[in-house]
């Protein structure tokens, strides 16, 4: 060590002299980069303020072009039709606080129950002795090979057997129990718990039960937490599924309004305007609820995929 | 924890008294040796193994057997044998799908790996900020449905920003969903944008792991920072990049929502990717079973992908040290 401090000042010097334009070069990649990453939310807010025709008018002003809230009015709802065919955008109902409702009812179901679920298996598979414990852990492990893709058709007729078909529990169903994913994560972090705080608590009479309540879902905090925002993400995001699964208003999700928004209006002479106001506005809790974890999640998101 | 250092022995109920004195290991061996918490396990498991049994494993086992079968959702299934699976393999549409969605794959995974292992080196040895970090990930944010009506709207060719800077560079237009050549690329480029952040911050916790006295003492060597690249970052990443690219492309093989909203499949089956093609077969024409043949292929595939892909990793772990 000692002789590295010392060669240290002599050769990092010119070492250090380069550097700047390296740097320099590098830090502007990253502002690129960033630029990239940023500028289409950026793009969002200037059209969903913008009107359609001033938008055809001057498609490359930066500003948004007639300010105005019309596009949001159309997206929730609160315009007249007349109104809304007027401003270039569809004529049909959309009940856009439904469908963001729907998508709170569901993610929620999805988010709480699989992560209660799956955390008390990853209990039982890390803190309890059991035989046959490693034997359905590893059928639980295989499980996670499987595509989703290849259980959505079964698990669409199984749902319409049930008659869930157009339903929020419909939905929900399939993800609320459980994801081998969500096992394996929690399993990871519970295994790290030392035995002996659960040993103290053992002695201190504390039953298993009261041991996982108290103990180990407090010392997970953390994980629970990364892992139950990115499962609401997900579940917030998905739309093959609910696209399957719901045909009306009662069960619509964002996603698939979103998608139905745009079907709506017509290929030439899309209502862009109101259809970014409404992008805006179903990808907003996202942001928001990233925002208040931002920190924790990602410092704790290199776990998620690699171990 | 406080329950650790406040607990006399006396406090103890009747039924642990027995177990109460041994040590540590000898509780462990203890609970080990009475069967343990065969009931409590039970009860703690329930609710994941229903729904593992129910919507996991048991649908994995019809959708091979509904592959076997005509089912059309109104009438009980029909049983066929390989009839699906002799008309996949006669299916051109199929082939195609398959060749689509393979130069999908090519394209995004390539493009997303090595971006995001750039930006992952950018991000290591620039700064170790989490608010980059997190302005990496903010697309991830959004629903594959968000990310592909801003970009189908970005993208226009009529409206959108994107042709005009691309000739304010230069360059002619480009008709970028609305072309056959075109399509694909620039779907496998809104997908990128959607989770290159994902897959940076995957990397760059595996970046993390390299200790940095490695990099300081090969500055002090005088290396650069590209050969540091090459001889450090490279052969030390690579176990975890193996890992990531697994992830990344049984999730890019599944590529369906960006296709629905931005070319539902088109110009003329440019775009019609597997999964797609497979949603169509189902709900379009209500060919169950033989939409749960392709799935079935796209298992296949998948498989056997993700066994050649551990066979490479493990085969490269070695030198590695």
């Amino acid at each position: 060590m000692a002789t590295v401090t010392t060669t240290t000042p002599t050769t990092l010097r010119p070492v250090q002299r380069k550097f700047p334009l390296g740097r320099a070069a590098a830090w502007t990649v990253m502002g690129l980069i960033i630029l990239i990453t940023l500028l289409p939310f950026y793009w969002i807010l200037r059209t969903a303020l913008s009107t359609n025709a001033g938008l055809s008018a001057d498609p490359t002003n930066p500003l948004p072009v007639d300010l105005t809230t019309s596009g949001f009015e159309r997206a929730l709802g609160m315009q007249s039709a007349e109104e809304a065919v007027k401003q270039g955008g569809a004529g049909g109902g959309l009940d856009f606080w439904r469908y963001l409702l729907n998508s709170v009812l569901v993610s929620t179901l999805i988010t709480g129950c699989q992560i209660f679920f799956s955390a008390m298996a990853a209990y039982a598979f890390s803190r309890l002795r059991w035989r046959g414990r490693d034997k359905v852990f590893g059928l639980f492990l295989a499980g996670m090979m499987v595509p989703a893709i290849f259980t959505l058709l079964p698990n669409f007729v199984l749902i319409k057997q049930l008659h869930l078909i157009d339903t929020l529990l419909g939905i929900a169903l399939p993800t609320m129990f459980m994801t081998p994913f969500a096992v394996f994560f929690l399993r990871q972090f519970f295994m790290n718990i030392p035995q002996e705080v659960e040993e103290a608590a053992l002695l201190d009479g504390a039953g298993k039960i009261k041991i996982f309540f108290r103990v180990v879902l407090p010392m997970a905090s953390t994980p629970v937490i990364t892992l139950g925002v990115l499962t609401y993400i997900t579940s917030w995001n998905d739309y093959f599924w609910p696209l399957m699964v719901s045909y009306s208003d009662s069960s619509r999700v964002l996603t698939v309004a979103l998608a139905v928004f745009r079907a709506q209006t017509p290929a030439t002479g899309v209502d862009w305007s109101g259809l970014m106001a409404a992008t805006l506005i179903a990808a907003l809790p996202m942001l928001v609820l990233f925002a208040c974890f931002a920190r924790r999640i990602v410092s704790s998101i290199g776990f998620t995929g690699i171990k | 924890m406080t329950i650790a250092s406040s607990s006399p022995p006396s406090r103890l109920p009747r039924g642990d008294a027995e177990r109460a004195p041994t040590t540590p290991r000898a509780a462990r061996a203890g609970a080990g040796d009475s069967g343990g918490d065969g009931r409590l396990a039970a009860v703690f498991i329930a609710p994941a193994f229903l729904g593992f049994v129910v919507f996991l494993l048991w649908p994995t086992l019809r959708g091979i057997y509904l592959s076997f079968t005509r089912f059309n959702l109104l009438t009980p299934a029909e049983w066929v044998g390989l009839d699906n699976y002799v008309r996949m393999v006669h299916d051109p549409i199929f082939w195609d799908s398959m060749k689509v969605t393979v130069e999908y794959v090519v394209i995004n995974i390539g493009l997303q790996t090595v971006s995001a292992l750039a930006i992952a080196v950018l991000l290591q040895r620039l700064t170790q900020s989490a608010l980059l970090r997190g302005i990496v990930l903010t697309p991830y944010l959004m629903s594959n449905v968000v990310a592909g009506l801003v970009w189908l709207w970005i993208l226009d060719t009529q409206l959108g920003i994107g042709n005009e800077i691309v000739t304010a560079l230069g360059f002619d237009r480009i008709p970028f969903l609305a072309d056959e050549t075109w399509a694909i690329p620039t779907i496998a480029l809104i997908n990128v944008w959607r989770h290159v952040g994902y897959t940076t911050l995957l990397l760059f916790a595996g970046l993390q792991a390299i200790p940095n006295d490695m990099y300081e003492a090969a500055r002090v060597d005088g290396a650069s920072e590209w050969r540091m690249f090459w001889r450090i970052t490279m052969p030390l990443l690579r176990p975890v990049l193996a890992v990531v690219l697994i992830m990344t492309v049984i999730g890019s093989f599944q590529v369906f929502d960006t296709v629905a909203v931005t070319t539902a499949g088109g110009p003329a089956n440019a775009t019609n990717v597997l999964q797609y093609y497979i949603y169509g077969s189902a709900f379009g024409r209500f060919q169950f079973g033989y939409a749960s043949a392709m799935s079935v292929a796209l298992l296949v595939v998948l498989s056997a992908i993700t066994i050649l892909q551990y066979r490479l990793t493990r085969a490269g772990r070695s030198d590695l040290g």
